[in-house]
């Protein structure tokens, strides 16, 4: 319980500190860093922080980060985006640690991080369960925690949560099919396939959840649904029998880009490209082409911006700084930011290919 | 560890595992038996087959069309060439743990940019010659440093797969060369090319293991090494070649899984150990060495194939799949083993 109590303290420093500067920052308002994230204009990397007076330098913080080891396009680009962002800052060192999968190993290195007294920690953790105990041992020795998409299991393990929407870019694929369905005269219980990601994974379930009651509110349900495991290989075999399954298809969604190459190696095999049109998700850059040239079923794509590492330092910056965000009339940076997943289709597929992973 | 279990098992199979290190010696009652045996496990299997594809006919109408059954060895063709290596280096007393690493590896850098620049011929160098010298480097360091080949494998796919995702960055490289990506979609005779690939690794593997020395010297090895030692036989030398051929095999379900999947990616491969060597032990190779059959592991990689297939038709969830798969491991092997105790009285 005392440890609780530490919890409080160190926090009402932080929006003392944030009051002093926040006042200041208010005058000069101005579009602050993180602010807009489906403004894509203003989302590209290591250009946010030109921006506001929060992009003038502060005092010197150590951000420490962890995440997962880059064995996905998107994961190396949350990487490479908040490792991008830092090195923007003169007033940010950065203590990044290798990633890994290995949720033991993940705990000792963020324990090395606080051992190391790091001003701030930005953690994607591999899984958010495993690792809420070391990040709340982190913030009890009063170091704030900026958490990374997947959410720990107790609001004492964080500072501040900044991530995707999970549900909503299943209810943008939803509708973006719904709607398209619809123009395309297909009401009359049209075959929709959807390609899943891991199953066991909340965010798969999540979802899934938002596209299914997207879908229920047109009427519309899922005829057929199946899980891939967000590898190319996956998503060959899993469309290969899925189009052996269905002789006739109006729309497919496919969770992830990254299993969507192999999605869509399959479609292509089979020679089935114009049957149908397709919705990806996570915003990859071969998708994202493809939606551009219009070359085969790809329509859109959700998005699930891998910029959210970047904003995560910005954010751990200015928390350790003491400093707000400029675009909020508040003292101090908020516990909960959730990106908006933007639906990319053709007509818009420029601004946002600069951002794809 | 993982050789250690069946180790039971074996002890009715020992007079015949020696009698297969010197096979022209070998008392014909013995070869016999031995020829029983495999039989049977691969009768077993087949009736096993016979049931999968019963039940899918009658649960979707999907199922038993040529169009599917097409589909089926397609996609058993790749897992199918892996399994072909991976028999041989359980035959002779080894496993390999890095299968899936070295496809992911030759995959990734058959693809990068500086590959895909030499065109088709340079992807299918890079692929077959990086898968091999894996397998040579795993051949190597058991054969002639002397190592376990459960460790050197291990260390093996954590090494090849974190190559191929520092190569990589992590992302899916994307085959821009379209005579490569037609690796997939040439049909001769309406069975697309990657199913005659494997049918020639199959003849050539079969060729090899039954109608060779070295096939001979493999299964000697395996049954028995300091007899088959004792017999003249260069031991190392047929370890390092099993391993070799084996990353062989690799490069070559590395070209079929990047042709596709359209893509190089370090995430190829995942797991494919734990399937491939599944499929091999169902097909009645025995993890200790010294016994096995090509067609058993072919029938092996098909039933599980075949069970993903019927799953997905039925629209099935993924942990039901896995639950059934695990079921229908179990059973098969319950089977087999009833099998093997009738053929060794």
């Amino acid at each position: 319980m005392s440890q609780s109590t530490n919890g409080t303290t160190h926090r009402r420093r932080f929006l003392f500190g944030g009051a002093a500067v926040g006042a200041g920052a208010l005058l000069t308002a101005c579009t602050g860093s993180g602010s807009s994230e489906e403004n894509n204009a203003s989302e590209l990397v290591g250009n946010q922080n030109q921006q506001g007076s929060n992009a003038k330098p502060g005092k010197t913080v150590t951000i420490g980060l962890s995440i997962p080891s880059d064995d996905h396009g998107w994961m190396g680009a949350i990487g490479a985006n908040a490792l991008a962002q830092a090195e923007s800052f003169d007033d940010v060192k950065l203590e990044a640690t290798e990633g890994t999968n290995d949720v033991n190993k993940q705990i000792s290195q963020i324990q090395t991080l606080i051992n190391k007294k790091v001003d701030v920690l930005a953690i994607l953790p591999f899984n958010g369960e495993s690792l809420t105990a070391v990040a709340q041992q982190a913030m009890q020795a009063s170091i704030p925690v900026v958490n990374i998409d997947r959410i720990f299991g107790s609001k004492l393990a964080y500072r501040t949560w900044v991530g995707g929407d999970n549900y909503g870019m299943g209810v943008n694929a939803g509708n973006f099919i719904a709607n398209r369905l619809a123009e395309q005269g297909k009401t009359d219980n049209p075959v929709i396939v959807e390609v899943a990601g891991i199953d066991n994974l909340p965010l798969t379930q999540e979802r899934s959840k938002g596209f299914s009651e997207a879908l229920d509110a047109h009427g519309l349900t899922v005829t057929m649904r199946q899980a891939a495991e967000f590898t190319p290989q996956s998503g060959r075999t899993v469309m290969g029998n899925v189009l052996q399954a269905q002789d006739r298809i109006d729309a497919v969604w496919n969770h992830d880009d990254n299993q969507g190459v192999g999605v869509l190696a399959a479609i292509e095999q089979a020679n089935r490209s114009g049957e149908f049109f397709m919705v990806g998700g996570a915003g990859s850059k071969v998708m994202m082409e493809h939606i551009r040239s219009g070359d085969g079923p790809m329509a859109a794509t959700v998005l699930y911006p891998p910029t959210m590492s970047a904003s995560a330092v910005n954010l751990a910056r200015l928390i350790a700084q003491g400093r707000s965000m400029t675009d909020l009339v508040g003292r101090a940076v908020p516990s909960e930011i959730t990106l908006h997943s933007a639906t990319v289709t053709k007509d818009n597929v420029d601004q946002y290919l600069d951002i794809a992973f | 560890m993982t050789e250690q279990p069946p180790a039971a098992e074996t002890v009715p199979e020992a007079t015949p595992d020696t009698s297969t290190a010197t096979p022209r010696s070998g008392r014909p009652t013995d070869r016999l038996r031995l020829a029983g045996a495999n039989q049977r496990q691969v009768l077993g299997l087949v009736a096993v087959l016979a049931l999968l594809v019963a039940a899918g006919s009658v649960t979707t109408e999907n199922f038993f069309q040529i169009s599917n059954l097409v589909l089926l060895l397609t996609q058993a063709s790749i897992i199918g060439v892996v399994s072909i290596g991976m028999t041989f280096v359980i035959i002779s007393g080894g496993i390999d743990l890095s299968v899936g690493a070295i496809i992911a590896l030759a995959s990734v850098w058959a693809t990068t940019g500086a590959t895909q620049d030499f065109g088709l011929a340079g992807m299918l160098f890079t692929a077959i010659v990086v898968a091999t010298v894996c397998g040579l480097v795993n051949g190597g360091l058991i054969a002639y440093g002397g190592l376990v080949s459960l460790i050197v494998t291990i260390a093996g796919m954590a090494g090849f797969r974190g190559l191929a995702t520092l190569i990589s960055g992590g992302r899916s490289q994307v085959v821009e060369t379209s005579a490569f990506s037609a690796i997939a979609t040439t049909d001769i005779l309406g069975i697309p090319l990657l199913v005659y690939i494997f049918a020639t690794v199959v003849a050539v593997g079969w060729l090899l293991l039954n109608r060779t020395t070295f096939g001979r010297h493999v299964f000697a090895i395996g049954g028995n090494p300091e007899a088959a030692r004792l017999a003249g036989i260069d031991v190392r030398r047929v370890r390092a070649t099993v391993f070799a051929l084996s990353g062989l095999c690799c490069g070559i379900a590395a070209i079929m899984l990047t042709a596709r999947t359209n893509t190089g990616a370090s995430t190829h491969g995942t797991f494919y150990e734990l399937d491939v060597i599944a499929a091999v032990i169902l097909g009645g190779t025995l993890l200790t060495g010294g016994r096995g059959t090509l067609i058993g592991s072919i029938l092996g990689v098909l039933v599980f194939t075949t069970v993903t297939n019927i799953f997905v038709l039925n629209n099935l969830s993924t942990p039901i799949q896995q639950i059934a798969k695990g079921v229908i491991i179990v059973v098969a092997v319950l089977l087999q083993r009833r099998a093997n105790k009738e053929a060794a009285t």
